[in-house]
C-alpha cells in the first residue's frame, strides 16, 4: 500500500500542498522549544497547537502565522476537546473555515492530515471501516494482508487524529458505523475475528454544515459522542477582509500567478457586497436588502478574488479593476437565475449605485449582466 | 497560628487593630474574612457602612440575603441610599459571624444622614452604589482611578492579566497552603502601592470617609474593645493603618478637624429584601457583580464547584426537556478543566465551565445554552427581612394583606391572570389597583392573549422588585394602609386634576374600589364639567366614565352616582357639539371624528335613552354646511349605521357633497370620515358606489391631483379583501339602469371605459 507507486509524487510539484509540508518549519520550531505535557500521541502540547492556529511567536523567534482569525476560544474549545480525547464536530454555515481548521488541528497534533474520509451521498461504510483486496481475498481467503484498512483504521492504529469531512452528506446508515470507532475505540473485523483498537493519540475530526440541502442529521446516539464546537461567520467586515486578503495571497503563491498589487479596496467591497447579502441589511444599517439563496461564504469570497486577480494576470492590465471580480460577484450571488437575479439587479440599483465612490463597480456589474 | 495583619496604633497599648481589606461583594474576600476572623477572635468588628444601622444588627439572624441596607429621609423618602448584601457578600459574612458569637458590631463609614443631606444639598436624584456614592457625570480621565477605588482589586487582577478578579483572588489568594500568613497585610501593601500611583491625595469626601471610619476605630478602642476586625473596601485599607508607618492615615487632630461642620439630616434605616438581579451589573446596578448566581454558588458549594455548578445546569437543562445525561456533564467537566490548563489556568472559571456548557451539554446550540447560563449565572433571588424590622405602618399593611391573600411578592417576572368572580383574586386584583394608584408598580396591567370580552378577567405582569420598598415608604404619606393611602391620593389627584384625567380616576377608583373616594371624585368631575366651557374635554372624558359603569355588574359598587354623571356630562355634550364643530382645520377636524366615534361607542355603553340622544343631536347636526367634511361623513356614517337616515337620504346628502360647485378636497374628506374603518357598504350600496364614481369620473384634471392623495389614504386603509370585493363590483358590467344612463348599446364599450377602469383600479387597489 505505501509502495512508491506513479501516484506518489514529490511535495513542491504538488498543487496544494497539506498543511503539515506548508508550514513544517513552524511547527518544528515550536515542538522545539515546547517543554509543556503533551497528551499521549501527540506532537505538541494543547497549548502549543492553540498557538500554532492562532499565531504569534515561537521561542526561537520563527514567526508563527495565524491560521484561524476569530474567536479564540473557538480554537481553545476546540483543542481542548482533542485533549480530552473525545470526539470534535464543527459546525457552521460553508466557508466558515471548517475543513481548514480540521486539516491543521490534525497537522499540529498528529504530524497528518491526510487521513480523510470525505462525506458524499455514495460514501459507503467500507470507507469507515475497512475493505477488500479482492484479489487476494479471492486467492487467498479472508487475511491480514487482503485487508484494506480505512483511513480511519489506519489512524486507529498509529494513534493519530482522523477527519471525516461533510459527515452530514454521508448516508445516516454510514455516519452510525462511527458509533462504535468513538465509543468502544476499537473496529471489530467480524470475518477475521479480530478488532483493530485504537491506539492512543487516535481522535476524531468531523465538519458537518447545517446550511446546505440534502444533509442527513446525525442521529443523537453519534451527536452525544462529539463535542460540538459552532464556527461563526467573522464577527465584523474588517476580519473578514484580514481573511480573505490572507488567503487570496497563499493561493496566488501556490498557483504561482504573476503578482498583482494587492488592491485592497476591491477586496474590501467585494467582502462588503458578500455581508451585506448575507445579512439581508447594509453595513450602514440604513436599507434592507433581499438575500439570495446561496450561502455567499468568506471562502466563495477568497475564490472571487482570486479569480479576479488570474482575471487581471493573463487578461487585464495587471491590476485588480472592478471588471475582473464583477462576472465572479455576479456568478456567486446568482445561482438561481430568476429569483436571484432579482436579488441582485435590485441590490446593485438600490445600494451600490447610490455609493458614489462604487460607480466604477456599478458599470461594471451592470455590463456584465447585459 | 497567629494572622498578621496591617495594625494602627493609634489605640491603647496591647490593643490589636487588624484591617482586613476586601472585595466588595468578593466570594473569595468573605471566604478569606471568615477565616481570619475566626483565628482572631476579635472583640469587635467594626464593618464598612452607615452608623445609624448599629440598631439593625440584631436582627441579622433573621434575615435572609440578598438584602439591603436602606436609609431614607422620613419627610422626603425618595431621598435614599442602599446598601446591598449578599451571602456571598465579605461585610454579610462578617456580620453574621458577630452575630452568632457574640461580637460587638459596628458600623463606621460616614453616617448616612450625612450623604442624604449632600444628596439633598446637591439636587442629583440618582442610584447608589454600595459606598453611598451620589451618581455623577464624569469625565475620562477620572474614570481609571474612581474604577481603582470601586474595585482596586479588579485593576490589580488586570494588571496581573486576568479579566475575572474572582479568579485571580482564587489563584493568588485562596489557592494557598495552609501555614501561609492571612493575605490582608498584603492587600493593604498593594494598595497603599495603588493609591500612591493614582489618587495620591483623595478627595474631600473620601478623606472624610476614612476620617469617620479612623474615628470609629478609636472611639472602639476606648470604649475597652481590645481586638479589633475592621472590614472596609481593600482601597480605604492602607487609610486605616498606623499614620506612623502609612502616609495614607492620618491623626486624631486632623481627622476631628475633617469631620468638623458637616450637615446631617435625619434619617430611618430598616432592611429591605434585594434580588440577584439588582445585584448583577447587567441591570445597569453600577458597582455590582456580573454574575451573582456564580459568586453564590463558589461560596456555598462546599467543594467541586465545577462539578456541582454543571450538574445544576444539566437540572436546568432537563426541567426544559433536554435530554442530558450524566454522561454529557462527565464530559463538560473534563472539558472545562482541559481548557483552564490550556488557557494555563489552575482552575476553570465561569468562561470555561460557559464553554463547557455550549459544546457538550447543548451540543453546540448556542441560543440554548445562553438560556441555561443566564439563569444560572444571575439566578433570581430574593432576599426577606423578618416581621419585626423596623417598617413605616404602610408597608405592615401591606405585607398582612400579602399574607392574608397569599400573593407573595416574587423577584421574577410573572404573567397572572386574575377571575375577579372569586372574590381572594378581586382582592388581589383590587390590592394591585390601588398600589398602582399610590405609584408601588407591582403588577402592570397586561394585554390578555385570550381576550375575553367579559369584564371578569384581569391580567397582570407582577415583579417585585426592591425600589418598591421605597416607593412603598415614600408613598407612606397618604396614609398608614393602603386603603387608606390610596384614598387619599386619589382625593388628592381629584382636587386638581383636568377632565379627562378625572375620569380616568373615576375608573381606577372602581378597579381599586375605593367607596370612600369615589364621591368626591364624581362631585369634582361633575363640577369641573359644568365649568369646563371646552367641548372636546368633555368628549375625552366621556368614554371612561361610560366604560366604568359597566364594572358596577361584576364588582357590584353602585353604579347609579356614575350614571348619573355621565348622563349629565353626554347631555353637556350633546348641546355643546354643534357650535364646536363648526369651521374646523383639519388637524382639529380629525380630532373631533376620534372623539365622535367615541362618545357614539359612550352613548351606547349608557343606554337607549343616551343614545337616542345623541344620534338626534349628530342627524341635526350632519347636514349643516359649516361642519367640516370628514365630521360630517363621520356623522353621516353613525346615522346609517344605526338605521336613523336611510340609505337613499345618504346618497343624497353624498351627492350634495360631492356636487361639481362644492370643493373637491371637501368632498375627498366627506367620503374620508364616511368610509374610515370599512368600506364595504361600497361593495354592497351599488347606488352609492356608482354615486361615487361619477364624481370620481367628472373631476378635472386638476381637481383629481388634488384629491388623489386623500382618497389613497381613505381606501388604503381598508382591508385587502374589502379592497379586493370593491374593484370586483367596479370591474363588474353594472346594469345600465344603475348609471342612471339610458341604454345606449350592446354593453358597456370596454375600451371606452379602460382608462376610467384603470383610474379606479389604481385609487383603489392600493
Amino acid at each position: 500500500m505505501t509502495a512508491a507507486t506513479p501516484l506518489a509524487s514529490s511535495t513542491t510539484e504538488a498543487l496544494r500542498p497539506h498543511a503539515e509540508q506548508t508550514y513544517a518549519a513552524e511547527i518544528e520550531a515550536l515542538a522545539k522549544a515546547d517543554d509543556r505535557q503533551r497528551p499521549p500521541g501527540w506532537q505538541l502540547s494543547p497549548w502549543a497547537v492553540a498557538q500554532y492556529l492562532l499565531g504569534g511567536q515561537a521561542a526561537d523567534g520563527t514567526e508563527i502565522t495565524p491560521k484561524y482569525i476569530g474567536a479564540r476560544r473557538v480554537v481553545e474549545v476546540a483543542v481542548s476537546t482533542l485533549a480530552t480525547d473525545r470526539a470534535l464536530l464543527l459546525i457552521g454555515v460553508p466557508g466558515t473555515a471548517k475543513t481548514w481548521l480540521s486539516e491543521h488541528l490534525a497537522a499540529a497534533i498528529s504530524g497528518d492530515s491526510t487521513l480523510l474520509v470525505q462525506g458524499t451521498a455514495g460514501t459507503a461504510e467500507e470507507a469507515i471501516r475497512y475493505s477488500w483486496n479482492y484479489a487476494r481475498l479471492l486467492a487467498e481467503g479472508p487475511s491480514e494482508e487482503a485487508l484494506v484498512p480505512s483511513p480511519i483504521m489506519t489512524a486507529m492504529g498509529r494513534g493519530s487524529v482522523a477527519r471525516v469531512e461533510e459527515l452530514t452528506r454521508m448516508p445516516s446508515d454510514v455516519q452510525d458505523a462511527l458509533i462504535t470507532v468513538l465509543s468502544e475505540k476499537t473496529l471489530p473485523v467480524a470475518e477475521l475475528g479480530t478488532e483493530a483498537q485504537a491506539q492512543r493519540g487516535f481522535n476524531l475530526i468531523a465538519t458537518a454544515n447545517d446550511r446546505d440541502r440534502g444533509v442527513n442529521d446525525l442521529s443523537s446516539a453519534l451527536r452525544r459522542r462529539f463535542n460540538t464546537v459552532v464556527l461563526p461567520v467573522p464577527d465584523s467586515a474588517e476580519d473578514e477582509v484580514d481573511i480573505v486578503s490572507r488567503r487570496v495571497e497563499q493561493l496566488g503563491r501556490s498557483l504561482d500567478l504573476p503578482r498583482v498589487p494587492e488592491s485592497i479596496t476591491e477586496i474590501r467591497r467585494v467582502v462588503t457586497v458578500f455581508r451585506e447579502l448575507r445579512s439581508g441589511v447594509t453595513e450602514d444599517g440604513q436599507t434592507k436588502v433581499k438575500s439570495p439563496s446561496g450561502t455567499l461564504s468568506t471562502a466563495e469570497a477568497i475564490s472571487v478574488v482570486t479569480n479576479g486577480i488570474a482575471l487581471a494576470a493573463h487578461f487585464g492590465d495587471g491590476r485588480l479593476s472592478p471588471g475582473d471580480v464583477a462576472s465572479g460577484i455576479r456568478g456567486a450571488v446568482v445561482q438561481d437565475r430568476v429569483s436571484d437575479g432579482v436579488v441582485w439587479d435590485e441590490y446593485l440599483e438600490t445600494v451600490v449605485r447610490e455609493r458614489a465612490e462604487w460607480r466604477d463597480l456599478y458599470r461594471a456589474c451592470r455590463e456584465v449582466g447585459a | 497560628m497567629a494572622v498578621t495583619t496591617a495594625r494602627a496604633g493609634s489605640g491603647a497599648a496591647g490593643s490589636d487593630v487588624h484591617v482586613l481589606g476586601i472585595r466588595h461583594h468578593g466570594p473569595g474576600s468573605a471566604r478569606a474574612v471568615l477565616t481570619a476572623l475566626e483565628e482572631l477572635e476579635p472583640d469587635a468588628v467594626l464593618i464598612e457602612g452607615p452608623p445609624e444601622a448599629d440598631t439593625l444588627t440584631g436582627l441579622v439572624g433573621a434575615v435572609e440575603p440578598p438584602v439591603a441596607l436602606l436609609a431614607y429621609h422620613p419627610d422626603d423618602p425618595a431621598t435614599s441610599a442602599f446598601w446591598p448584601l449578599a451571602t456571598f457578600s465579605p461585610e454579610w459574612q462578617a456580620l453574621r459571624y458577630a452575630h452568632d458569637h457574640d461580637t460587638a458590631v459596628r458600623f463606621c463609614d460616614l453616617p448616612a444622614g450625612v450623604t442624604l443631606a449632600e444628596r439633598r444639598a446637591d439636587h442629583t436624584p440618582g442610584t447608589e452604589d454600595e459606598n453611598g456614592q451620589p451618581e455623577a457625570p464624569e469625565d475620562p480621565a477620572d474614570r481609571a482611578a474612581r474604577r481603582a477605588r470601586l474595585d482596586p482589586l479588579a485593576v490589580l487582577a488586570e494588571a496581573a492579566g486576568y479579566d475575572d478578579a474572582e479568579r485571580w483572588w482564587d489563584d493568588v489568594v485562596e489557592q494557598r497552603d495552609d501555614g501561609e500568613p492571612s493575605p490582608f497585610p498584603a492587600i493593604t501593601e498593594a494598595m497603599a502601592a495603588v493609591r500612591t500611583e493614582l489618587a495620591p491625595e483623595p478627595d474631600e469626601r473620601e478623606a472624610r470617609r476614612e476620617a469617620h471610619m479612623r474615628q470609629t476605630i478609636r472611639a472602639a478602642l476606648k470604649e475597652g474593645y481590645e481586638r479589633l476586625a475592621v472590614i472596609c473596601g481593600a482601597w480605604h485599607a492602607p487609610a486605616l493603618s498606623d499614620p506612623k508607618t502609612n502616609a495614607h492615615a492620618k491623626t486624631a487632630t486632623a481627622d476631628r478637624a475633617l469631620l468638623r461642620g458637616l450637615s446631617k439630616v435625619k434619617t430611618n434605616v430598616t432592611w429591605v429584601p434585594w434580588t440577584h438581579g439588582r445585584l448583577s451589573t447587567a441591570s445597569g446596578y453600577r458597582a455590582g457583580v456580573t454574575a451573582p448566581g456564580w459568586y453564590h454558588h463558589l461560596f456555598t458549594a462546599p467543594d467541586r464547584p465545577i462539578h456541582r455548578w454543571l450538574t445544576d445546569t444539566a437540572r436546568v437543562l432537563r426541567d426544559e426537556d433536554q435530554p442530558v445525561s450524566s454522561a454529557h456533564v462527565i464530559e463538560a467537566v473534563r472539558l472545562a478543566e482541559t481548557l483552564a490548563t490550556v488557557r494555563g489556568r489552575p482552575l476553570a472559571g465561569l468562561s470555561e465551565v460557559a464553554e463547557a456548557t455550549s459544546a457538550v451539554l447543548c451540543e453546540g446550540e448556542e441560543s440554548r445554552a445562553q438560556l441555561a447560563h443566564r439563569r444560572m449565572v444571575v439566578g433570581e433571588r430574593l432576599g426577606a427581612v423578618p416581621e419585626d424590622t423596623p417598617m413605616v405602618p404602610l408597608q405592615r399593611d401591606l405585607a398582612a394583606t400579602q399574607r392574608a391573600l397569599r400573593f407573595k411578592p416574587e423577584a421574577l417576572s410573572k404573567r397572572i391572570t386574575l377571575d375577579l368572580r372569586t372574590e381572594r383574586q378581586r382582592d388581589r386584583s383590587v390590592l394591585l389597583h390601588r398600589l398602582r394608584l399610590i405609584g408601588v408598580n407591582w403588577g402592570v396591567p397586561a394585554r390578555d392573549q385570550v381576550r375575553s370580552r367579559g369584564t371578569f378577567r384581569e391580567s397582570w405582569q407582577v415583579q417585585w422588585a426592591p425600589e418598591l420598598d421605597v416607593a412603598v415608604i415614600e408613598a407612606s404619606r397618604w396614609g398608614t394602609t393602603v386603603a387608606g393611602a390610596a384614598t387619599a391620593r386619589a382625593r388628592d389627584l381629584a382636587a386638581s386634576a383636568e377632565l379627562p384625567t378625572l375620569t380616568d380616576l373615576t375608573e381606577r377608583c372602581l378597579l381599586a374600589e375605593l367607596t370612600d373616594a369615589l364621591p368626591e371624585v364624581l362631585d369634582a368631575v361633575a363640577r369641573r364639567a359644568a365649568a369646563d366651557r371646552d367641548v372636546t374635554h368633555l368628549m375625552g372624558a366621556l368614554p371612561p366614565l361610560a366604560r366604568s359603569s359597566r364594572y358596577g355588574d361584576v364588582r357590584g359598587t353602585d353604579a347609579e352616582a356614575l350614571r348619573t354623571v355621565a348622563d349629565e356630562l353626554l347631555r353637556r355634550v350633546c348641546s355643546g357639539l354643534a357650535p364646536a364643530v363648526a369651521n374646523l382645520d383639519d388637524d382639529a377636524a380629525t380630532t373631533m371624528t376620534g372623539l365622535v366615534d367615541a362618545v357614539h361607542t359612550a352613548a351606547h355603553l349608557l343606554g337607549a335613552d343616551a343614545e337616542r340622544r345623541w344620534l338626534d343631536t349628530l342627524d341635526t347636526l350632519a347636514a349643516r354646511e359649516v361642519v367640516p367634511g370628514l365630521v360630517a361623513g363621520r356623522a353621516h356614517r353613525i346615522l346609517h349605521d344605526s338605521g336613523r337616515v336611510d340609505s337613499a337620504t345618504v346618497r343624497r346628502r353624498l351627492g350634495l357633497a360631492v356636487s361639481r360647485a362644492g370643493d373637491p378636497a371637501h368632498a375627498a374628506a366627506w367620503l374620508e370620515g364616511f368610509l374610515s374603518g370599512s368600506g364595504m357598504i361600497l361593495a354592497h350600496d351599488h347606488e352609492l358606489l356608482a354615486v361615487v364614481d361619477t364624481w370620481l369620473t367628472g373631476l378635472s384634471d386638476g381637481a383629481f391631483t388634488a384629491v388623489l392623495p386623500l382618497l389613497r389614504r381613505t381606501f388604503g386603509a381598508f382591508a385587502s379583501p374589502e379592497r379586493r370585493s370593491i374593484g370586483e363590483v367596479v370591474a363588474r358590467p353594472r346594469p345600465a339602469e344603475d348609471t342612471g344612463q339610458p341604454h345606449t348599446g350592446p354593453g358597456i364599450d370596454t375600451r371606452r371605459a379602460a382608462p376610467a377602469m384603470t383610474t379606479v383600479a389604481a385609487i383603489i387597489g392600493g
